[in-house]
């Protein structure tokens, strides 16, 4: 075993203004109002997204003798949501969050989370007040936005909200991604391949920038547009080849969630992933009643990046998974 | 044949591509927070020698590739091949020109070489990292001078050149770094 590991990742002076960053946020919200909140790393319940893999634990103890299934959760998003269905008003969590399978320049298995939430907002006043976070912590001019259409029609000349799988495949095949094109059945895996590999380099380069209005088939957890149903009320924030924050005008129709959540698990079974027991907690909270509200989740690390110009995220956490 | 998963990719892994046996260079995965994660690979063609860029979509699998890096000494060229041998076995590899590339300035007689080996034929050679040649060329130095002063170039018995300190002189052996075509040391006979 190399006797170095021992060390840090990161420097203790990075960590040091690590620690100052986490400090302005924390500052930024209590002067906005919006209280903190905890909510348990450990859940019974875990997430349908098709591209999400949690980790899994096992509970055994008082009243648990035969073992209960725990999944360390990949973001806070169900119980905060559960606290806003109780009447908790504004609040933000900054967590830990776990997601398996992921590692590399941009992700760590567990990392760290900012997620918040703002009852009475839409998306665009929610991306107003990220815009204000993002300028006090990098100091860098007010973000530009976009839509998703936009973004993908500067670059080729389709819409990607109407586009054939054909058409799609024809532009991956242009850019080299036949081998991914060729057998590939699903568009928004297409989608997000062009987009990741070609759309994201060319935007958000010299202030941070938002493409808002997702294809209704990535709404994920957010309401589909009322005046557009191709789109959803989703969006997301990139700033030099960084997928920063994530966020939703949420849905808070809880039948339509429970369809979403059978939906992925459809796909899961064509996909050959196991089945993932919808959150009912969760879908309850959401009968029960959820304010209109837009909430976001950014990443920590990254933003920490960004802020200390570090090119790997092991430089800006005290010890990497290859040191935990 | 074998498979590697997308999750397996690592520097240095080698697989099929084209027809041809490739090797990772770097591996970084690119995941959207919602969304299909992808690997992105620069690689090196093994024949062809080329660097490219590649991506694949995470989950995906490739065609491991019959690549094995063998150590063999070199033994004598013909004009056409180089000729190896495996000093346990004395089974003997001939490589061509192509798979010799640069590798061909730093041979040395019974040096060990690293020769990968894809479906039986060699298709690269790599010289040790360091090896001891005779210097064949070189002007004289002025006397009273030590190193550090940025040297002259040397030709070697192979017909590679490399700079060295001016104190060197025509027929003393240096040992050299083939990673960089560096001068190490003077070698005492």
């Amino acid at each position: 075993m190399n006797s170095n590991l021992w060390q840090p990742s990161a420097d203790i002076e990075t960590l040091k203004k690590r620690g100052e960053i986490i400090r302005t946020i924390r500052e930024f919200f209590y002067q906005r109002n919006v209280m903190e909140v905890e909510t348990p790393s450990l859940s019974q319940a875990s997430v349908t997204d098709i591209h999400l893999k949690s980790f899994t634990t096992e509970f055994v103890g008082p009243n648990y003798n035969e073992g209960l299934t725990l999944y360390l959760q990949t973001s806070p998003e169900y119980a905060m949501k559960r606290l806003l269905a109780a009447g908790s008003g504004a609040i933000f969590q900054i967590c830990k969050a776990f997601r398996n399978e992921e590692s590399g320049k941009h992700h760590n298995p567990e990392f760290s989370m900012l997620e918040w939430y703002r009852p009475g907002f839409d998306h665009f006043a929610l991306m107003d007040e990220i815009d204000l976070l993002i300028q006090c912590i990098l100091k860098c001019e007010p973000a530009s936005r976009m839509t998703y259409q936009s973004a993908f029609e500067n670059i080729f000349n389709i819409n990607p909200l109407t586009a054939s799988l054909a058409e799609l495949k024809v532009l991956c095949c242009g850019q080299g991604f036949e081998n991914i094109a060729n057998d590939e059945k699903d568009k928004d895996t297409l989608l997000q391949l062009l987009f990741s590999m070609v759309v994201e380099p060319k935007i958000g380069q010299d202030k941070p920038c938002f493409i808002y209005d997702f294809p209704a088939s990535q709404a994920a957890l957010a309401k589909i547009n009322t005046a557009n149903p191709l789109v959803a009320d989703r969006f997301e924030l990139y700033y030099k080849n960084m997928e920063l924050a994530n966020g939703f005008n949420e849905l808070t129709d809880g039948n339509e969630q429970l369809k979403r959540f059978e939906q992925d698990n459809i796909k899961r079974n064509d996909m050959r992933l196991v089945q993932v027991k919808p959150d009912h907690n969760l879908i309850n909270a959401l009968n029960h009643g959820m304010p209109q509200c837009a909430g976001v989740a950014l990443g920590i690390d990254r933003l920490i990046m960004l802020a200390l110009q570090k090119k790997h995220i092991k430089q800006v956490v005290s010890f990497a998974i290859e040191r935990s | 044949m074998a498979n590697y998963s997308t999750n397996e990719f690592k520097g240095g892994l080698k697989f099929m591509m084209d027809g041809e046996p490739c090797s990772i260079i770097e591996n970084e995965m690119v995941k959207p927070g919602k969304g299909q994660a992808f690997n992105r690979v620069k690689l090196r063609k093994l024949i062809s020698g080329k660097v490219l860029e590649k991506t694949f979509k995470s989950g995906d699998s490739v065609e491991a590739a019959d690549v094995m890096d063998t150590e063999l000494a070199y033994l004598y060229t013909d004009g056409e091949f180089w000729h190896f041998m495996n000093n346990e076995t004395f089974e003997q590899v001939a490589a061509d020109e192509k798979a010799l590339g640069d590798s061909v300035k730093w041979l040395v007689e019974n040096d060990v070489c690293t020769l990968t080996i894809w479906d039986g034929r060699p298709i690269a050679v790599s010289a040790p990292n360091f090896v001891e040649l005779e210097i064949t060329e070189t002007d004289p130095g002025l006397k009273g001078d030590t190193a550090g002063t940025g040297g002259k170039p040397a030709t070697l018995s192979t017909g590679a050149v490399v700079r060295v300190p001016l104190f060197v002189q025509v027929n003393e052996v240096i040992r050299v770094d083939t990673r960089t075509a560096e001068y190490v040391s003077r070698v005492s006979k």
